[in-house]
């Protein structure tokens, strides 16, 4: 009872807290995020009179033993369904501003509308929101089932989840009002960095809780690639977001690094978000769902190794890559396209070790039309390991640099490497969670593969053709050395492609309304949609007779 | 330290030892007795000792 009067007092106070320093705040973007906290605070202690455990409070009168015989997973299926909600939140919010780039009156002409506050928002909400509540739950899930352990403090998991959704619509809201410390993919501001950082550090507790606590000797590989992921992020974050506010009432903060350091230092953590969130914590992933669903170990758990170690040893010297032709010093700029090279062999090595893990059942991508997202997506991965350190080349990097093949590269790796190694989560775990015999649907995986696939290869397609057209116009010289082309004509010549990108964005959107449906009638329990199997040898009667016995010479 | 000595040992014995870390911890799963240890480690998201949760085969 002490307990329940300590929690509710505690949100009130909390709740009073932030209603002042809304009150008192020194901008209005300040105001909005404390009134939010405010709100979510009140709402809170309300929550907290209203459904306290009394069953729980008589239970600990007797010292039941709490239920430790199962793992716990109800954070896991909040996780599996804001995965899809933020998703489709943000699929959604990159067709528009896709849509934008080729209708500029979409930018309703108000600020909050503009495609400088709705691109980062879709940034954001498909690489943190989107992802990272993929990496959030599958953590959880793979952790508790190699360590065979039930998770580490469960209510500290239930604050992770809340306190990370939390810290996304903080950052979502404040792009829109124009709260941003202008770091691409750092964008939210001082106070928001340190909620996050509180969150990520319980994180790391319940994450390595469990593993420490486990009753398997050996600790699985994918929970090394998880490890890294969330130690590698805390370690960026704290350290790209070291900054100074300008009032402990107001939004606005100064970084604590200033000019080409900072630049580095922005870079340094934008391109380890990209090795140790979008490619570590995805591996992970990778390394428990693939051989989990094609039901055969790992190709080679020595590779898988040595795949984990090198992109430890080189991801991490990369970053510079990001700078080349600028003040940043020659070496240092040669230093990162060294490393992005040497990236290559373990990338492609990971991607042979899941890809080979299908050996001997190949006939899975026929038949299991999971299997064959995993397989596509590991196909991604591939390609656009194999295009980063090829436009890491200063040579190429010249030509490629501030185009739309940056942009077509990076959808490449997260349209289909990220978005389809999820997807494929979302399919695996929604049944075996919700305690259903199967899929809502197998078809409509299928009719999901397609639309993502199709949406992927119109989309880099046309990024590719806009990137390069873009990078040739604009460095073409005519014989007296003037420019022959105007900035404006550069970007009227690429406006077909615009088209295409969002016609490509249109069709991965369909897709993942497809799988919110499926997913959503699985959860439902509703009656498995009757449709023709995936699979089926069909019976030719007339073929179906013993072969004439050879004839003795 | 200075940026210069920073930077000379950062391409020396910095390097080295990064090299050296990186070959022993890949190295140690090599020896003679890691093929067995990588094999059950594997198959270890398999044995199902503990049926916790449903069969969804």
């Amino acid at each position: 009872m002490d307990r329940l009067v300590l929690r509710t007092g505690g949100w009130f106070a909390l709740a009073i807290v932030a209603f002042a320093a809304m009150i008192g705040a020194r901008d209005s973007g300040f105001a909005v995020h404390m009134g939010i906290v405010s709100a979510v605070a009140l709402g809170l202690a309300v929550h907290a009179m209203r459904h306290a455990d009394y069953a729980g409070f008589a239970r600990g009168l007797v010292k039941m033993p709490a239920d430790e015989g199962r793992y716990y997973d109800d954070v896991i299926r909040w996780g599996v369904i804001a995965t899809v909600f933020w998703g489709l939140a943000g699929f959604l919010a990159g067709l528009y501003i896709a849509l934008q780039l080729a209708f500029p009156a979409l930018n309703l002409g108000l600020e909050y509308t503009s495609f400088g506050r709705l691109r980062p928002l879709h940034t954001s909400a498909v690489i943190f929101a989107f992802g990272g509540n993929a990496l959030i739950a599958t953590s959880f899930y793979v952790v508790q089932r190699t360590c065979r352990a039930r998770l580490f403090s469960p209510a500290l998991a239930d604050f992770v989840f809340w306190g990370y959704q939390l810290f996304i619509v903080l950052a979502a809201t404040g792009y829109l009002l124009g709260v941003t410390e202008g770091k691409e993919y750092a964008e939210p501001e001082w106070y928001v960095d340190l909620w996050l950082t509180v969150v990520w550090v319980a994180y790391l507790v319940v994450f390595g809780g469990t593993v420490i606590k486990r009753s398997e000797p050996h600790i699985y590989v994918a929970n090394w690639f998880y490890l890294a992921f969330i130690l590698t992020v805390a370690m960026l974050h704290i350290v790209n977001n070291l900054s100074m506010p300008v009032s402990l009432l107001g939004s606005k903060s100064y970084s604590a690094f200033a000019g080409v350091q900072d630049a580095l230092t922005q870079w340094w953590y934008g391109h380890n978000a990209v090795g140790f969130f979008l490619t570590a914590g995805f591996l992970a992933m990778m390394y428990y769902f693939v051989p989990k669903q094609a039901q055969r170990p790992v190709y080679s758990y020595r590779l898988s190794i040595i795949h984990f170690w090198s992109l430890i040893f080189l991801y991490i010297w990369a970053g510079p890559h990001h700078l080349h032709y600028t003040a940043l010093p020659d070496w240092a700029q040669t230093l990162g396209m060294v490393f992005s090279i040497m990236l290559w062999m373990p990338s492609w090595g990971g991607m042979i070790n899941g890809l080979m893990t299908l050996n001997g059942a190949w006939d899975k991508i026929r038949t299991d039309p999971i299997i064959r997202m995993m397989v596509m997506a590991l196909a991604f991965y591939g390609m656009s390991t194999f295009e980063g350190p090829m436009m890491s080349i200063k040579a190429v990097n010249s030509l490629s640099h501030y185009t739309d093949w940056t942009i077509g590269h990076v959808h490449s790796g997260a349209l289909g490497w990220n978005g389809l190694i999820t997807f494929a989560c979302l399919y695996y775990l929604t049944p075996r969670l919700w305690k259903r015999e199967r899929l809502y649907s197998l078809r409509l995986v299928n009719w999901h593969f397609w639309l993502a696939t199709l949406g992927i290869v119109l989309y880099a397609a046309a990024m590719w053709v806009a990137g390069i057209m873009q990078g040739l116009m604009w460095r073409e010289y005519g014989a007296d050395g003037y420019l022959v082309y105007a900035f404006s004509e550069v970007v009227r010549a690429m406006w077909p492609m615009y088209l295409i990108r969002a016609a490509g964005g249109l069709l991965y959107l369909s897709g993942a309304i497809i799988m919110a449906w499926n997913i959503g009638k699985t959860i439902a329990g509703s009656p498995l949609r009757a449709e023709t199997p995936m699979h089926d040898a069909p019976h030719d009667a007339g073929a179906d007779k013993p072969l004439r016995a050879a004839q003795p010479a | 330290m200075s940026y210069d000595a920073l930077r000379h040992f950062a391409d020396s014995w910095g390097l080295v030892f990064m090299g050296a870390s990186y070959i022993v911890l890949v190295g140690w799963h090599f020896l003679p007795r890691g093929r067995r240890q990588s094999r059950d480690a594997a198959t270890m998201i398999f044995t199902d000792t503990d049926s916790m949760e449903a069969d969804h085969g």
